[in-house]
């Protein structure tokens, strides 16, 4: 016998079928809803990869059962603002990419709770998701571009007066690899050259 | 497929009383694991998420009680100024996404003895309600780990919350571990003074069958009436008794040689730290 479980996934309301008690969130999302953005990994809590905002806070899905999510509001990679995605690809923030959706949904998450963090609350706040290849450098830099974008594009601080983000100062890129990724279309990021 | 959703404290007790191999579920940093990994298939899980008498804390005056299923995120962000220890181990559980989802009732529930939110709870003298369908009880903190992953939670019972009595002076809790984020204990310890009591109160982790206390190191002779006294001596032997207390076993996080020195460096530590906070005036 299975149960019905009504839960509101990136603003969709769903209705998911479970017929095993342990069924976890993640696995709803993947395997019964075919929503892949969300990676399984680890399945114990220790990568992140699964990352999701449940009720506006970040979980492991693979650590909630679906059954606990009766009218419940789910965020996933798909939810994550287009200015957090951009500056982790212009960044270089990216390599695998297996742990880029929990570490989206994570960076989300922080900026819409700290418009301007710094390092230490970054590395913080991103504590719980693992990345195997970029040595995180550059996971954090794309915070710090991602702040600014986000913050351009409210129309307040972080930006030059014309409204282009500043290179953090710690930035490894190189001058010339510079891109505003405000002035892109969402998802076309691109290495550009000699900006600003 | 059985998943009982209890809305109330009341049916919670009454499924657990119906349904013995119902297994208890709320923030599933431990269960889920296990079903993930299919080291166990219960046969219903007991969602208790959604009882509401479980998911708050309050103010009882010289305690906080905190119900079970209160997440750690919330005990670092409330209760940091009354519960100084816990909140600091709080802030040490996994990373964010396990703070949001675990709870100090899970933790007493797996009573693992390297559990973080332990040594603080045997350091204050916390209080452990337990509760089923025919009646209540409270356990000492001291008495409720019975061995590794064993306590007094008898069949039948669910822990409804934890009462933590509020720091009388300053508190510490320091772990060692590989790193800052997710990671098991090598060794924990809480310490707290009661400057009033003139009390030292010790909790350790990691370092045995349970979570446990150092009574002896609790009771070394300290200079309470003139605190500047305090000598290098006393606090190596506050750390060498914190050590001997201990009864650590060599294991993958760590040896017992290295647990019972790591033990006593933390211990001194962590009676300096509070020693020299509490009395901090009477030294200039």
């Amino acid at each position: 016998m299975s149960v019905p479980v009504h839960l509101r996934i990136d603003g969709v309301e769903t209705r998911a079928e479970v017929d095993r008690p342990g069924e976890s969130l993640l696995g709803t999302l993947r395997d019964r809803l075919g929503l892949t953005g969300t990676k399984n990994a680890c399945e114990q809590g220790e990568c992140g990869s699964c990352t999701v905002l449940l009720d506006g806070d970040p979980v492991c899905s693979c650590l909630v059962a679906t059954a606990q999510c009766e009218g419940r509001d789910v965020r996933t990679v798909a939810a994550v603002p287009g200015e957090v995605r951009d500056a982790f690809v212009t960044c270089g923030a990216v390599q695998c990419g297996f742990c880029t959706p929990g570490f989206l949904v994570a960076v989300a998450d922080l900026l819409d709770r700290e418009s301007d963090p710094d390092d230490a609350r970054i590395r913080e706040s991103l504590a719980g998701n693992l990345c195997r290849c970029t040595g995180y450098e550059k996971i954090i830099e794309a915070v710090h571009v991602a702040a600014q974008a986000m913050s351009t594009a409210a129309g307040s601080r972080g930006a030059e007066a014309d409204g282009t983000p500043r290179i953090p100062s710690r930035s490894h890129l190189h001058r010339n690899q510079w891109i505003n990724v405000d002035t892109l279309p969402r998802g076309e990021a691109e290495i550009g050259e000699d900006t600003p | 497929m059985t998943f009982h959703r209890p809305a109330g404290l009341a049916e919670a007790l009454r499924l657990r009383a119906d349904h013995p191999g119902a297994v208890p579920l709320a923030g599933g940093t431990d269960l889920m694991v296990a079903l993930n990994y299919r080291h166990t298939r219960p046969e219903a899980i007991l969602d208790l998420t959604g009882v509401p008498e479980l998911r708050e804390w309050s103010d009882e005056g010289e305690a906080i009680r905190i119900g079970a299923t209160v997440p750690y995120t919330r005990i670092v962000a409330d209760l940091a100024a009354d519960l100084p220890a816990l909140a600091a181990a709080s802030l040490t559980v996994g990373s964010p996404q396990i703070r949001n989802r675990g709870t100090l009732g899970g933790n007493l529930a797996t009573a693992s003895p390297a559990g973080d939110g332990h040594p603080p709870l045997l350091a204050t003298g916390a209080t452990v309600h337990l509760a089923s369908a025919t009646g209540a009880r409270t356990v000492p903190i001291g008495e409720f780990f019975t061995g590794p992953k064993r306590s007094a939670l008898a069949a039948g019972e669910l822990i409804t919350a934890v009462t933590v009595p509020k720091a009388q002076g300053p508190q510490q809790f320091l772990k060692v571990g590989t790193r800052n984020a997710m990671v098991i204990a090598v060794c924990s310890i809480a310490l707290a003074l009661d400057v009033e009591a003139r009390r030292l109160g010790t909790g350790i982790g990691s370092a045995g069958p349970t979570p446990l206390a150092a009574p002896e190191a609790e009771r070394l002779d300290l200079p309470w009436t003139a605190p500047h006294r305090l000598s290098d001596a006393a606090v190596a032997e506050f750390g060498r008794l914190v050590a001997a207390a201990a009864s650590p076993i060599d294991d993958v996080r760590s040896s017992a040689d290295y647990r019972r020195h790591a033990l006593a460096v933390c211990a001194a530590r962590a009676l300096r730290r509070t020693w020299g906070a509490a009395f901090e005036r009477s030294r200039v």
